[in-house]
């Protein structure tokens, strides 16, 4: 349990302008009146190797907001907690930085089943509450900004593209919960939109690690393109085994790669023809990512791979920064109308991001991401500004009223 | 038909290695000796770290697997010298102590060597018979896994060490009192089912993500596949492994790996319903 003091970089910015009469008042508030930021985020258990660059994205934000004057003059505090991966711990570390340590916003989660676990206290406390994880799509509450990437980004760029450059028979892997079968009720909609068919579809438990048999499911469907929408470290181990048994069927994902660096972990070619829309990997080769990798190394020169999760989280607090000054308040009522201005924006690495006012996700710029022989990334092609559609069309409207609800495909918000 | 028939074999034979290599140390440990120990896993991810380090400072393979196995073999007579030896007559202390020496080794080794360590790629190639193509180490697991039941059938069977560990743990005053260094053969005996738990990552690090909290994987299979066992390392485990490993194999290659896991954990209740000593317990009663 780590609580960060970045008052003291404030402190110390503040004294260097401290001959500007301005400076002066912002100097008050500054050490009066903290925002405090809450960041729940895994640095331990099954998901800790992807979201341990969450947190140090946050602290990257904070660290520079502070340096560059802070919000609004007012200097950020992250109230940092482990959760451990745990999600009856994200509960009780909810509960307790919204009742004890009386946090403004909330950034939590890695895992669908962990968001669903704290959504509900989040309510509860009328809060308001930044997941920033790419994830299944359809949270439609209005304590809620999701500024991950969702399947209408990530599926409807990858699945078409991927079943014109390989062939129509789609394969689905995919983790056993809300995460995993929500984004397969995706794919199996986009591929039956394009005319394709599903060769087989397998939902594996989280945790499993041994996947001999279901490389021989596979291989007996005869696919052209696989789906793998696994979570977690020990169902990564699929791609070494599949490798092994040289399964060579060209794979795509939402997850893989942009959040657990597979391509960096495992030895070539076990992650050879796989193919991930991300909204950011390290590798995006243009100025404003560059220049990011470059801060980010200097504040973390161990870090493994700075990966989308980490990416999003450091961005989720411009965007809640930007939010924040447009509505001149940290409430949630004023934060929530800022955001229905349609003008939260912020220039982010990967691009332009925007948040929508309707459905209060983000829009993204996506990569299309493909890991050669030796693992080396090629990204062949690249969708700016792709716009979270679908709760906004399926008629999610959080300016007219709060749905709280989470809808799928097959289960959208009901048309009265 | 023919190519269905070894397709079948194969994910039979592979399930079995699965369940014998990591049930192996455990069935020592728990099956003999009689403590639960919750921190087989972590004696499994130190067989795979070490395995894993060495071989990336150039060991061949083999050696580095040995070299894994012996280092958490060493981690385990320390871990019974200190701790363990206190306990063998208050087995529901063992679990709290060997959960707490879980909890300790994973988060060490999260915060000393970080969230994930680079992997080494599994060795040997791949081949096919008909549309399916396997890979070829996992046929060297499968015949480690039956070496390995056969030379701890002789180890316990015809050795002196194991006629004394049999005797110590049976009846340990008795031992005793015939002149047997009693806790040198308890420290022996669970190193030695250290040992094989860190054969076991070593064996399986090359074809996994290898993180802190690996050996969490197998636990389920192993507990299931000792209970299921009994005491009797070679009687329990061998036979426990194959029924298991059939249940597994035509259950998930009929619906995939959900169904494999619910057949697992509801043969393990059907059998301890059935057989409450496990499948050695039944069979030794019936040979007396």
């Amino acid at each position: 349990m780590t609580r960060d003091c970045q008052r003291k970089m404030s402190s110390g910015a503040t004294m260097m302008g401290g001959a500007l009469a301005l400076s002066l008042i912002a100097g008050a508030s500054l050490a009066a009146d903290p925002i405090r930021i809450g960041v729940l985020e895994d640095q331990s258990g099954e998901f800790a190797a992807a979201t341990i660059q969450k947190v140090h994205g946050a602290q990257l934000a904070a660290k520079e907001i502070n340096e560059a004057g802070g919000i609004m003059g007012r200097p950020v505090e992250l109230v940092i907690y482990d959760p451990q991966s745990d999600n009856r711990r994200y509960q009780e570390l909810m509960r307790r930085i919204l009742q004890r340590d009386n946090v403004d916003v909330v950034f939590a989660g890695f895992s669908s089943a962990s968001r669903e676990a704290v959504r509900p206290i989040v309510n509860q406390m009328d809060a308001l509450y930044f997941y920033t994880n790419q994830y299944e799509g359809g949270v439609c509450d209005a304590n809620v900004v999701a500024t991950g990437a969702v399947p209408e980004q990530q599926f409807s760029t990858l699945v078409p593209w991927m079943m014109e450059t390989y062939g129509k028979r789609v394969y689905t892997i995919a983790a056993d919960y809300n995460f995993g079968q929500i984004s397969a009720e995706w794919v199996r909609k986009i591929v039956e939109e394009n005319g394709g068919e599903m060769a087989g579809e397998e939902f594996i438990p989280l945790g499993v690690s041994q996947f001999s048999q279901t490389i021989q499911n596979i291989q007996a469907a005869q696919p052209d393109v696989l789906m793998t929408l696994l979570v977690g470290t020990a169902q990564a181990s699929f791609y070494e085994q599949a490798a092994a048994a040289d399964l060579g069927i060209p794979m795509g994902s939402s997850v893989n790669v942009a959040q657990g660096y597979e391509h960096r972990r495992f030895d070539p070619p076990a992650l050879e023809g796989m193919h991930v829309t991300a909204n950011y990997i390290e590798e995006v080769d243009t100025p404003a990512s560059r220049d990011f990798v470059e801060r980010w190394r200097a504040m973390f020169p161990d870090e493994t791979y700075i990966n989308q999760p980490g990416q999003n989280s450091y961005v989720g607090l411009y965007l809640y920064k930007e939010a924040v000054e447009r509505a001149g308040s940290t409430e949630k009522a004023a934060v929530r109308e800022a955001i229905q201005s349609g003008e939260v924006c912020v220039d982010a690495p990967e691009g332009r991001v925007c948040i929508d006012p309707k459905s209060q996700h983000a829009s993204h710029t996506i990569y299309l991401v493909q890991v050669g022989a030796n693992h080396e990334i090629s990204i062949p092609k690249v969708w700016d500004g792709i716009e979270p559609y679908w709760l906004g069309e399926a008629g999610c409207d959080l300016t007219q009223r709060d749905h709280d609800a989470q809808y799928t495909p097959s289960n959208p918000p009901a048309q009265n | 038909m023919l190519q269905e028939i070894f397709a079948f074999l194969y994910q039979f034979g592979d399930a079995f290695a699965f369940l014998v290599l990591s049930a192996a140390g455990l069935a020592i440990i728990f099956g003999m000796m009689g403590i639960i120990n919750l921190a087989h896993g972590e004696f499994i991810m130190c067989g795979a770290y070490v395995t894993v380090t060495t071989a990336r400072l150039g060991l061949p393979l083999p050696l580095a697997i040995l070299c894994g196995a012996l280092a958490a073999g060493l981690a385990g007579i320390l871990v019974e010298r200190l701790i363990i030896h206190r306990l063998y007559h208050r087995p529901l202390d063992s679990i709290v102590a060997t959960w707490g020496i879980s909890l300790i080794v994973t988060q060490t080794v999260l915060i000393l060597l970080g969230s994930t360590m680079p992997g080494i790629g599994t060795p040997l190639g791949s081949f096919s018979i008909g549309a399916f193509s396997y890979s070829e180490y996992r046929l060297v697991l499968m015949a480690v896994a039956v070496l390995l039941l056969i030379a701890l059938y002789l180890l316990f069977n015809t050795t002196r060490f194991g006629l004394l560990s049999r005797a110590t743990i049976q009846k340990p005053q008795m031992a005793q009192a015939l002149g047997v260094k009693t806790s040198r053969v308890y420290s022996l005996t669970f190193g030695l089912g250290a040992a094989l738990a860190g054969l076991a990552g070593g064996l399986y690090a090359p074809t996994m993500t290898l993180v802190p909290t690996m050996g969490v994987t197998f636990i389920v299979e192993s507990f299931v596949t000792v209970v299921v066992g009994g005491a009797d390392v070679f009687l329990g485990t061998a036979p426990a492994a194959a029924v298991l490993a059939l249940i597994k194999a035509v259950m998930t290659g009929w619906q995939g790996q959900l169904f494999g896991q619910i057949g697992l954990l509801v043969t393990v209740i059907v059998v301890i319903r059935i057989l409450p000593r496990g499948i050695s317990g039944w069979f030794l009663k019936e040979r007396t």
